[in-house]
C-alpha cells in the first residue's frame, strides 16, 4: 500500500464514509450492539476506541521493521492490550460511573477487529504519522456509526439525549419503543445506515 | 344501472390512462394507476410469446381466495371480540346487583365499569385514546353503543349462549368498532409504503399486500393503539418484504414480522393478562397463560375450568372448556380464537390448491408428537400435561398453521421440505409454549424460525434428491 501518495486528509476522512469500518468492512459490530443504548456511553466508547486505534497503530508502525513476521500478531496483540488497559484505568480513574456501565466492553476493545485490522493492514507497512492518522480516521468512522445508532436508540428507547429527557413522563410511558433498548435494534439501525450510505454512494454496493 | 356505472368508470380510466404512460405527466405514478386498474377490471393484456406455464390461477386470484378463506375468521374476530366484551360487562353488572341488592344504582355501576363516558369528555380525549391506547381516557366506542341503546343488564342472554342469534348483532357491532379501525389503519399505512416502494422501484403494486393487511389485524388484541398498528405494518412491509425486493422475494412472512415487531417493541400492549378482552380494566389469564403457571399440577381441564378474571373489583368466573376453545368462545387476539373458523379456511385453501395440506399436516403432527411426549412427563406445570387436542384449540395454533405457515413465499418449496418445515413449526410451538417460561404462546416465533430455515430445508431436500438419482444412475 503506497499511502505516502495519499494525502493526510484522505487517510483521515476516507474511513468515515468512503471506507467505513462498520458499514463497508463489517468490523467491530459486536460493540456497536452492546454500548449504544445511551449516547454518553457510546461517546466514551468511541473516544476509547479512537485512542486505542491511533496510539497502538502508531506504536506498531514505529517498531514495524523489528517485528518478526512469524510472531507479529502476538506482538500487535500485546501492544493493543497494553493500550486498552491504560484506557480502562484512565476511565476508572476519571469517569467511574460510565466505566462501570461500559463494564467489560472497554476490555473487549482488544478483540475489536478494527484495531487489529488497522494494525495488520496499515500500520505494518506505513510510517508512524500516517498510521496514527489512519487510526484516528478509522476510529472516527466507527464513531460516526456508533453515535448515529446511539442517537436513535436513546431517542426512541428512552426519549432522551445524553441523559436529558426530552418529553413528559406520560408521553414516554406510552411511546417507549422497547425494541430500541434491546440489541437487535442496533442491527436494524446499522442496516438502515448501510442502506442510506449505499444509496448515496452506489460504488459501495457489492456485486450480487 | 351497474353496467352504466362500470362504463362510466372505465371511461374515466381510459381518459386518465394517458397521463400515466411513458411520456405522460404522471409517468412515475404509473404503479398507482396500474394497481387501481387491475383491481377494478380484468386486464386486457395477454401473453405475447409462448408461455412456460399455463394456469388459470394468477397471483390476484390466489390472493383473493386467501382473503375469502379468511372470511370465517374475520366474522369470528368481529363476533367474538364483541361477545367477550358484552359478556364481561353483563356478568359484572349482574354481580354488582347481587352484591348491592336494593341499593343498586345502574347508572353508578355503569360508570364504575366505564360504560358511560364522563360528561366533560371531549372529542380530543376520544381521539387520543384511539391513537395512544391510553385506557384511562374515555372510550369513544361507548358513544356509538349508547346511540344504539345497548343494554347489558341481562347477563343470562349472553352467558352460555355463544353464537345464539339473540345477541348476534350486538356482538358483531361491538366487535366491528374494534376490528375495523385497526384494519383500515393497517391498510392505509402499509398501502402507502407499498405504493411508495412501487413508485421508486418502478414495479407494480402487488396484491400480496391485501392478504398481509388482512392477516395482520387478526393477530392483534382488540384494543391495540393505532399508532402501533401503523408502525408494525410499516416495519412488516419494509423490513419483512420490500428490502428483499418485494412480494415473492421475502423470506419472512410480512404479517408475522409486523406482529413480532410489536410483540418485542410494545410488549405491554400485546402480552400479559390485561389486553385480551376489549373491556377497560379487565384482567384475566389466557388459557395458555394459565397453563404455564408453575404449580398448577397435571390437570388441564380443572385448571382451565377454574379460570377467573376481574374487572372493577368484581371477580368473574370465566371457565374455559374444550368445545368453547374449539368454537372460539375465549379471549385472545381478534382472529385467532376460533379453531373452527380456521378449519373452514383450511378446507377452502386446500380445496383450491393454494394452501399446502402437507405443511398443515406436518405442523399438526409436529405439535401432536411433541406435546404427547411431554404429556408423558409429569411435572408441576399443567402445560406439560396438555394433550395435543388442547394445544390444537388454545392460542393461535390453528390460525398460524392454516394461514401463516402456508404462505407460499416464505415456506419450503419442495414437497418433502414442506413436511419437514411443518413438523418444525409444530415442534417449536410446543417447545416455546411448554419449555420456555418467558412466552406463553409460541406459534408466531415458531413460524418465523421455520421461515428462516425453509431455504436450508429445501437445499438439503434437493441435494438428497440429486445424490439419490446419481446413485441410481451409477448402478
Amino acid at each position: 500500500m503506497s499511502s505516502s501518495k495519499k494525502g493526510l486528509g484522505s487517510i483521515l476522512f476516507g474511513p468515515v464514509f468512503d471506507n467505513n469500518p462498520i458499514a463497508l468492512q463489517m468490523l467491530g459490530i459486536c460493540s456497536a450492539l452492546a454500548v449504544t443504548t445511551k449516547m454518553d456511553k457510546s461517546l466514551t466508547m468511541c473516544l476509547a476506541v479512537i485512542a486505542v486505534t491511533a496510539v497502538s497503530s502508531a506504536a506498531i508502525s514505529a517498531i514495524r521493521s523489528f517485528i518478526p513476521g512469524s510472531i507479529r500478531i502476538i506482538v500487535q496483540m500485546t501492544i493493543i492490550a497494553s493500550m486498552v488497559i491504560i484506557v480502562d484505568q484512565v476511565l476508572k480513574a476519571f469517569v467511574y460511573d460510565v466505566s462501570k456501565e461500559l463494564s467489560v466492553f472497554v476490555g473487549l476493545i482488544i478483540t475489536n477487529c478494527i484495531v487489529m485490522g488497522r494494525a495488520e493492514g496499515f500500520a505494518m507497512s506505513n510510517n508512524v504519522r500516517d498510521s496514527f492518522v489512519d487510526g484516528v480516521g478509522n476510529g472516527l468512522g466507527y464513531s460516526v456509526v456508533l453515535m448515529a445508532v446511539a442517537f436513535f436508540r436513546e431517542l426512541f428507547g428512552s426519549w432522551s439525549l445524553f441523559g436529558y429527557q426530552l418529553v413528559s413522563d406520560e408521553f414516554k410511558r406510552e411511546f417507549t419503543q422497547g425494541l430500541m433498548l434491546q440489541s437487535p435494534s442496533a442491527f436494524f439501525l446499522i442496516g438502515a445506515f448501510i442502506w442510506v450510505l449505499r444509496t448515496a454512494k452506489p460504488a459501495q454496493i457489492e456485486k450480487a | 344501472m351497474l353496467k352504466l356505472i362500470g362504463k362510466f368508470i372505465r371511461g374515466q380510466h381510459d381518459w386518465a390512462e394517458g397521463f400515466f404512460h411513458k411520456g405522460g405527466k404522471l409517468e412515475r405514478l404509473y404503479p398507482l394507476y396500474e394497481a387501481h386498474d387491475t383491481f377494478l377490471f380484468t386486464p386486457g393484456e395477454t401473453t405475447k410469446g409462448s408461455t412456460h406455464v399455463r394456469d388459470a390461477i394468477d397471483l390476484k386470484r390466489m390472493m383473493s381466495i386467501v382473503v375469502v378463506a379468511l372470511i370465517p375468521c374475520i366474522f369470528m374476530a368481529l363476533y367474538n371480540t364483541g361477545f367477550q366484551a358484552n359478556l364481561i360487562y353483563a356478568t359484572a353488572l349482574e354481580k354488582m346487583q347481587e352484591q348491592q341488592g336494593a341499593s343498586f344504582d345502574l347508572e353508578a355501576a355503569k360508570q364504575t365499569l366505564r360504560l358511560t363516558p364522563p360528561e366533560d369528555a371531549t372529542t380530543s380525549d376520544y381521539l387520543v385514546r384511539l391513537v395512544t391506547g391510553n385506557k384511562s381516557l374515555p372510550n369513544w366506542r361507548m358513544l356509538v353503543l349508547d346511540y344504539f341503546d345497548f343494554d347489558w343488564t341481562d347477563a343470562g342472554t349472553f352467558s352460555g349462549n355463544f353464537l345464539s342469534p339473540g345477541h348476534l348483532l350486538k356482538s358483531l357491532l361491538h366487535g366491528a368498532l374494534f376490528f375495523f379501525p385497526v384494519w383500515f389503519v393497517g391498510l392505509a399505512a402499509g398501502g402507502l409504503c407499498e405504493a411508495f416502494f412501487a413508485i421508486v422501484r418502478r414495479h407494480e403494486i402487488n396484491e400480496g399486500f391485501l392478504v398481509t393487511s388482512t392477516l395482520f389485524p387478526l393477530t392483534l388484541p382488540a384494543d391495540i393503539p393505532l399508532w402501533q398498528v401503523a408502525l408494525g405494518i410499516i416495519f412488516g412491509v419494509v423490513v419483512g418484504k420490500e428490502i428483499f425486493g418485494g412480494t415473492g422475494k421475502n423470506f419472512l412472512n410480512p404479517a408475522l414480522t409486523a406482529r413480532a415487531f410489536l410483540y418485542f417493541n410494545n410488549a405491554p400492549y400485546i402480552s400479559g393478562d390485561n389486553v385480551w378482552t376489549a373491556v377497560d380494566g379487565y384482567s384475566g389469564a389466557t388459557g395458555l397463560g394459565a397453563l404455564a403457571v408453575k404449580g398448577t399440577g397435571g390437570d388441564v381441564a380443572a385448571t382451565l375450568g377454574s379460570l377467573q378474571g376481574s374487572v372493577a373489583g368484581q371477580v368473574i368466573d370465566k371457565p374455559l372448556y374444550w368445545w368453547d376453545a374449539f368454537v372460539g368462545n375465549m379471549h385472545g387476539s381478534m382472529g385467532e380464537t376460533s379453531t373452527l373458523a380456521c378449519l373452514i379456511g383450511a378446507v377452502i385453501l386446500i380445496a383450491s390448491g393454494i394452501g399446502s395440506w402437507r405443511i398443515m399436516a406436518g405442523t399438526v403432527i409436529g405439535m401432536a408428537g411433541f406435546s404427547f411426549l411431554l404429556s408423558q412427563v409429569s411435572t408441576d406445570t399443567a402445560i406439560y400435561a396438555a394433550t395435543p387436542l388442547w394445544h390444537l384449540v388454545l392460542g393461535g395454533f390453528a390460525f398460524g398453521a392454516v394461514f401463516m405457515a402456508t404462505d407460499p413465499v416464505s415456506a419450503s418449496m419442495t414437497e418433502t421440505g414442506k413436511w419437514i418445515y411443518g413438523f418444525l413449526i409444530g415442534f417449536m410451538t410446543v417447545v416455546v409454549r411448554a419449555l420456555n417460561p418467558g412466552y406463553a404462546e409460541g406459534i408466531m416465533l415458531a413460524i418465523l424460525f421455520a421461515n428462516c430455515c425453509a431455504p436450508l430445508i429445501d437445499y438439503f431436500v434437493v441435494q438428497a434428491n440429486i445424490s439419490r438419482r446419481l446413485a441410481r444412475n451409477a448402478a
